[in-house]
C-alpha cells in the first residue's frame, strides 16, 4: 500500500511542477528563444524515460516474482509491434491485453 | 481569413479536438483502474488527474510509488516525463505571449499533447489570427478532451475498486507504456534515445532509490540529441553536395 503522505506529496508537487513546466516560457520568459541544444534534449525526454521505466517491468515481471514469463513477454511484443505498425495507441493496448489473457488462458 | 468569426474558430477547435476522445476515454479509464488497484481512493485518483493532467507522468508516479520508490524519485521521474511540456510552452510563446497573465496561466494548465499539437499547426497556418482567436481555438480543443479526462478517471476508479486481483492488471502499466512509446519512435534519434534508455535501465536495475531510471533517462536524452545532431549535419552535407 502506498504511504498517504508520500502519495499526497507526489500528487501536489507533481501538479505544481507540471504546471511550472507548462508555464515557464509562456508565462515567465516570454519571447526569448531557447538555445537549440536545450530544445534538442527536451525533444527526447519522454522517449528516453518511458522505455527505461518499462523495460525492467517486461523482463522481470513482479507478478511472477521476476521470472521471465511467456504470456507477458508475448503481450509486450504484440503491443510494441502493433504500435510500430499502426501508430494506434488504443488498438495496441487492446491487442496487447488480448495476447496477455489469451496466453495466460492457454498456458495457465 | 477576415471572414472567420470567433464562433467558427471555436467550433473548428472542438472538431479538431474531438477525435482524441477515442484515446482519452480508454486511457483515463485505465489510469483510474490502475490507480485504485495501487491503493488510491477515488478522490485521490481524481485529484491527481485534475492537478497533473498528463497521463504518462501519472502512470509513472503510480508505478514507482507502488514499488516503494522514494518519494523524491517518483516525483523527479514523473516530472522528467513531463519535461516535454516546457518545450510545448516555448513553442507556443510566440503565438500566445501577448495574452494577459491570467489567460496565459489557464493556457499553461490546459497545455497537453493534444492542445499543443492542434494549436501549433493551426497558428502556423493562420498567421493573421488575433490573439483572441488563437486563445479561442486553443481552449476549444481542450473542451472535448479535458472534462472527459476527469470524468473517465472517476469511472475507471469506480471500476477498479471492483475488479478482482486475478485479472493480471500488474501488466496494464507495461502494456500502456509500450503502446505510448511505439508511435514516438519516428526517427533514428528517437530509436537511439529509447534503446540507450532500455539498456542503461536494465544494467542499472539494482541501483538504490531507482536511480537507474533517472540515469537511463539522462543517457537516453543525450543519445537522442546526439543522433539528431549527427543526422542533421549529414542531411546538410547531402543537401549541399
Amino acid at each position: 500500500m502506498i504511504d498517504p503522505v508520500a502519495l499526497w506529496t507526489v500528487i501536489i508537487l507533481l501538479g505544481a511542477g507540471s504546471f511550472a513546466l507548462r508555464f515557464v516560457f509562456l508565462g515567465l520568459i516570454g519571447d526569448k528563444p531557447l538555445p537549440p541544444w536545450v530544445l534538442r534534449h527536451l525533444r527526447y525526454t519522454a522517449v528516453a524515460v518511458l522505455p527505461g521505466l518499462v523495460a525492467p517491468l517486461v523482463i522481470w515481471p513482479e507478478a511472477t516474482g521476476g521470472a521471465l514469463d511467456a504470456p507477458r513477454m508475448a503481450a509486450a511484443v504484440v503491443t510494441l509491434g502493433t504500435g510500430l505498425l499502426t501508430r494506434n495507441v488504443v488498438l495496441s493496448i487492446c491487442l496487447g491485453a488480448a495476447t496477455l489473457y489469451g496466453g495466460l488462458y492457454l498456458l495457465g | 481569413m477576415a471572414t472567420e468569426t470567433t464562433k467558427s474558430i471555436f467550433w473548428q477547435g472542438v472538431r479538431d479536438g474531438a477525435p482524441f476522445i477515442l484515446v482519452i476515454i480508454p486511457f483515463s479509464t485505465l489510469f483510474g483502474v490502475v490507480a485504485t488497484e495501487a491503493g488510491l481512493s477515488v478522490f485521490e485518483t481524481l485529484t491527481m488527474s485534475v492537478l497533473v493532467i498528463a497521463g504518462a507522468a501519472q502512470f509513472t508516479a503510480i508505478e514507482l510509488l507502488r514499488n516503494d520508490a522514494p518519494t523524491v524519485i517518483a516525483l523527479v521521474s514523473a516530472l522528467a516525463v513531463n519535461l516535454r511540456m516546457a518545450m510545448y510552452s516555448a513553442s507556443l510563446t510566440p503565438y500566445l505571449g501577448k495574452a494577459t497573465l491570467g489567460q496565459r496561466a489557464w493556457a499553461a494548465y490546459f497545455l497537453v499533447d493534444q492542445t499543443f499539437a492542434c494549436s501549433v499547426l493551426k497558428f502556423d497556418q493562420n498567421p493573421d489570427w488575433t490573439i483572441g482567436q488563437r486563445l479561442t481555438y486553443f481552449f476549444a480543443v481542450a473542451v472535448p478532451i479535458c472534462p472527459l479526462w476527469y470524468l473517465f478517471t472517476v469511472i475507471g476508479a469506480l471500476i477498479g475498486s471492483s475488479i478482482p486481483d486475478s485479472f493480471a492488471l500488474d501488466f496494464a502499466i507495461p502494456i500502456t507504456f509500450l503502446a505510448l512509446i511505439a508511435p514516438m519512435l519516428r526517427t533514428r534519434a528517437h530509436l537511439a534515445a529509447a534503446f540507450v534508455s532500455v539498456v542503461t535501465a536494465l544494467l542499472l536495475n539494482g541501483l538504490v532509490y531507482n536511480l537507474g531510471l533517472l540515469i537511463a533517462g539522462l543517457a537516453g536524452m543525450m543519445a537522442g540529441a546526439q543522433v539528431e545532431l549527427i543526422d542533421s549535419r549529414r542531411a546538410d552535407r547531402e543537401g549541399n553536395a
